[in-house]
């Protein structure tokens, strides 16, 4: 088989005989194997530059670049991410001080935007343009060809037939011909050339059909590499040009689409203030459910933000935002990032002066939503030290008898706040900047009882508890909000992005299983030995590659000519030795 | 939960089945070689086995041309390919069950996904084998059925049952229907590569593999064919794999705000992708096709396996839905 599809038959020297190297026509002459080593010295720097970039696009070397790729890909799915998990990198450091700072150097907690892991795949970009455009200008090119003449013998083709038929040759290249450009006239099949030809080799003038099809193949394949160049031209495009903003919103409250409003702001280097469409939204209500059956208790099923969207223009409509359906507003969209409690707390200090009052993101920690708070009380009367309040709140509270407490269920069925409490310098007055769900206890003096145990304080809603050492009270509001983590993102470039992957994926599609085929046809008028004519018919096929459907191809362009049904035995031996010869391909 | 208990037996019946289909196809590889002797002599009278069925489980040897063996009976072969139906209607028939008793598309947790893998490559071989004979395949492709349906089943079971919101969606259906199927398709290949290797060493003169106990590899096709068959495969497949990542990317850009994070999943989702790009571009690579082409297959599927298995379990990632931890909330 590997024999047969890789013969070379007289007169036609392309793609379909060179077997496969044709798929790599950039490859450098005389074998990719050698590539011209002891010429080196005499080449000089012109010679130089072309060996580089014939090596550089050709096929060998794009493979070892998608190794690379694939090998290189690797580190950052083992090894914490910045981008993903800035905390996850900063445990690591903590942990493998020495390793850990080599392995940063060199890029590997931020693999995808290293220099290494960019140099490869730009390097990969750079020879798949090297080598898809010269394919391109080659297939513009061949893509007007006709059909190579019909050879002189089809005996060694890979896919053969023969007939007798009643039908004149005119009749059967004719029939032929039809069948191959096949029903939709404006969209052939095979595209294909009807000729005649002189007597020759004993036979008298032949017509003959010539036909090729599967031009689709190689367009799908440019396709398929030139939509690869436009989706990372629009990724490059969507990162220069996006924004990110994330917001934490309690219920009744609302953002307006302005960097000061979001807690984190990230943004592309071509990111312009003015792309952010001036809208506010408030958060009406949060809803969620949970299962209660034994079998997944408490496991998630459904979250829901009801917001009011207010427009640039000054409309307002009710919208709602799930987990997969985001809310989109003049082009951005807000994603439901993640939810949680947010209890008031009202702290007096010891003066009796309000010194703090407001919702506190509680961050849930676990399935039963045991969140973790941090309230930061400064000193607003002379004489206090500032405190800081460092607990859990827990949505159904379950108080066990040694005092702990601990969370049986996502719902606010029985609300319960348990707090430590720190006083000292919190660094509330030195105007850095300070992560807000963090408390640093390690200068803070802890409030102890008689026997030096950390003083929990349990505060139920609507409860007002002193707090101990005399500093005051802490107040927790009858009503717990909820609140939303809200984000919400903006990328011109994803219609973009989709369209062009839709693309790799069609023209993916229509090089891989487009065959590549020719057939020809030839048909002369015969006398068989008791003078009797008729018209004799052969058929051979070529395919590019392996191409188990080939001889079928043949066949049915052999049930194509008419008045082969009362045929001798010349035909059912050939089709015995087809049908054989069909499975023997994949049998052997 | 009845229902969900009947689909557990269903897969267990299903893993006995083949089992016994993967002894029968075993004996009936073994048979073949020893058949090629005996050929000649119980030929002369023809016995007609399911020449006039249609029905693939019905064993009928391939006509070949020529010289090559005359058919012989395949009683083996027969009951291997009955069991391997059974066992594979056996297997849907669970699915179905689980879904249904789940109330959702049985495809959201490891052991389900392990399950509809299984069922993927089951029936990519008895689809393949309708019209043509690739019966060598069946010990390999049952052996890794029962393989994954045990381990399924003792290490990946959860209990049936909803999921979480970020998963309701009808992307679930397509994006993980589809990346089942291309691990089935992928799977097959996979065999056919390794048995490509294996007969290759062997024609080349392994002497491991020159041992008597190896003489079943010469009813095996030569590896050229192999090799066709496993590039068909692969290109499906791989067609199958691009879409998979195309349709998570859109469906990441609904439920997490971005179509690509380099999330661990994706991460090696993208390192398969480019492995079997590099498989394709080896073929059409002189000196790169053949054996080399084929060693590209056999780290592009271990590549699969360590997505499915490695990345749920030992990364923590947004795709951890094995159900085997309770991971934190977090809201979506």
């Amino acid at each position: 088989m590997s024999e047969k599809a890789t013969y070379r038959p007289e007169g036609i020297n392309d793609a379909f005989v060179e077997g496969r190297a044709g798929d790599a026509p950039a490859a450098p002459q005389g074998g990719p194997g050698k590539p011209a080593g002891p010429n080196l010295p005499t080449l000089g720097w012109r010679g130089m530059l072309r060996w580089t970039w014939r090596q550089l696009t050709s096929m060998r070397v794009a493979l070892m670049l998608l190794m690379l790729l694939a090998v290189a890909a690797v580190p950052g799915s083992v090894l914490p991410q910045r981008g993903q998990d800035a905390a996850a990198v900063l445990e690591y450091l903590g942990d493998h001080p020495t390793l850990g700072e080599w392995l940063d150097r060199f890029g590997f907690f931020e693999v995808y935007s290293s220099v290494w892991f960019s140099a490869i795949y730009i390097l990969l970009f750079v020879s798949l343009v090297g080598c898809i455009v010269p394919r391109t200008i080659a297939h513009a090119r061949a893509l007007r060809n006709r059909p190579p003449r019909t050879p002189v013998r089809f005996g060694r083709f890979p896919a053969t037939a023969r007939a007798r038929t009643s039908a004149s040759p005119d009749e059967v290249v004719e029939a032929v011909a039809d069948h191959l450009r096949g029903p939709v006239r404006r969209l052939p099949t095979f595209r294909v050339d009807v000729g005649s030809e002189e007597p020759r080799l004993g036979r008298p003038a032949t017509r003959t059909v010539a036909a090729e099809r599967g031009y689709l193949r190689e367009t799908g394949n440019l396709v398929f590499h030139l939509a690869l160049l436009g989706l990372l031209v629009s990724v490059a495009l969507g990162q220069l040009l996006h924004y990110r903003g994330q917001a934490i919103v309690t219920e009744g409250r609302g953002f307006a689409n302005a960097v000061v409003d979001y807690d984190t702001f990230d943004k592309g280097a071509w990111f312009r203030p003015s792309s952010l469409s001036p809208f506010s939204m408030t958060l009406d209500s949060f809803d969620s459910e949970f299962a209660s059956d034994t079998v997944a208790f408490a496991q998630a099923r459904d979250f829901t933000a009801h917001v009011t969207v207010t427009e640039p223009d000054g409309g307002q409509h009710s919208d709602q935002i799930k987990v997969n359906s985001p809310l989109t507003v003049d082009g951005a969209k807000i994603y439901l990032q993640g939810n949680g409690f947010a209890p008031e707390i009202t702290v007096k200090d010891g003066a009796g002066e309000m010194a703090f009052s407001g919702r506190v993101p509680f961050l849930p920690e676990d399935t039963m939503y045991t969140s973790r708070g941090v309230v930061k009380v400064p000193d607003v009367s002379d004489g206090q030290e500032q405190i800081g309040l460092v607990g859990y709140f827990l949505p159904t509270a379950v108080v066990e008898e040694d005092g702990s407490a601990r969370s049986v269920f996502p719902q606010p069925q029985n609300p319960l706040m348990v707090l430590e409490v720190y006083r000292g310098d919190l660094g509330l007055d030195d105007g850095v900047p300070q992560n807000v769900y963090r408390l640093d206890t390690a200068s803070l003096t802890p409030s102890v009882d008689e026997d030096g145990e950390t003083i929990k304080l349990l505060v139920k809603p609507g409860e007002t508890v002193e707090l101990p050492d005399g500093l005051g009270t802490v107040t927790l509001g009858e009503e717990v909000p909820r609140y939303v983590a809200l984000d919400l993102r903006y990328d011109p470039s994803l219609g973009w992005v989709l369209t062009f992957s839709l693309l790799a994926l069609a023209g993916l599609a229509v090089s891989l299983f487009t065959p590549r085929r020719r057939v020809w046809v030839r048909s002369w008028e015969a006398t068989d030995d008791d003078g009797r004519s008729f018209t004799h018919v052969e058929l051979a096929g070529l395919a590019r590659g392996d191409d188990a459907g080939l001889q079928r191809e043949v066949d049915k362009a052999l049930a194509a000519v008419p008045g082969v049904a009362d045929e001798t035995d010349d035909k059912t031996d050939d089709d015995t030795v087809a049908a054989d010869h069909q499975r023997t391909a994949t049998e052997d | 939960m009845q229902i969900a208990e009947l689909s557990v037996l269903l897969v267990w019946g299903a893993a006995t089945a083949l089992t016994i289909a993967l002894v029968a196809f075993a004996i009936d590889l073994g048979r073949r070689t020893e058949a090629r002797a005996e050929a000649h002599a119980e030929a002369r009278t023809p016995v007609a086995v399911g020449a006039a069925s249609a029905s693939p489980s019905t064993g009928d040897a391939p006509p070949s041309g020529g010289d090559a063996v005359t058919p012989v009976r395949r009683r083996a072969a027969g009951i291997a390919m009955s069991t391997t139906w059974l066992g594979t209607a056996m297997l849907l028939v669970a699915i179905v069950l689980r879904g249904l008793a789940a109330g959702r598309t049985p495809w959201a947790n490891m052991y389900e996904f392990t399950l509809v893998g299984s069922f993927m490559a089951l029936a990519v071989f008895l689809g393949m084998n309708v019209r043509k004979d690739f019966k060598f395949l069946g010990a390999f492709v049952t052996g890794l059925a029962v393989l994954f349906l045990v381990l399924g089943l003792n290490v990946f079971y959860v209990a049936a049952t909803g999921v979480q919101p970020a998963l309701q969606n009808y992307w679930l259906v397509i994006h993980v229907g589809v990346a089942i199927s291309a691990t089935g398709i992928f799977t097959v290949a996979f065999v056919a590569s390794v048995l490509q290797l294996v007969r290759d060493s062997r024609d080349s003169g392994s002497p491991y593999l020159l041992r008597p106990g190896f003489r079943w590899l010469d009813r095996v096709p030569t590896p050229t064919s192999l090799e066709a068959l496993s590039f068909r495969l692969n290109a499906v497949g791989f067609v199958l794999w691009t879409f998979t990542i195309i349709g998570g990317a859109i469906w990441a850009e609904h439920a997490w705000g971005r179509y690509w994070g380099w999330d661990p999943k994706e991460v090696w989702s993208f390192v398969i992708w480019v492995v079997y790009a590099a498989y394709l571009h080896a073929r059409t690579t002189r000196g790169w096709d053949g054996r080399r082409a084929a060693w590209f297959v056999i780290v592009g599927y271990l590549c699969v396996l360590f997505n499915f298995t490695g990345v749920n379990l030992i990364f923590n990632g947004k795709h951890s839905y094995s159900g085997l931890n309770t991971d934190t909330t977090g809201g979506a």
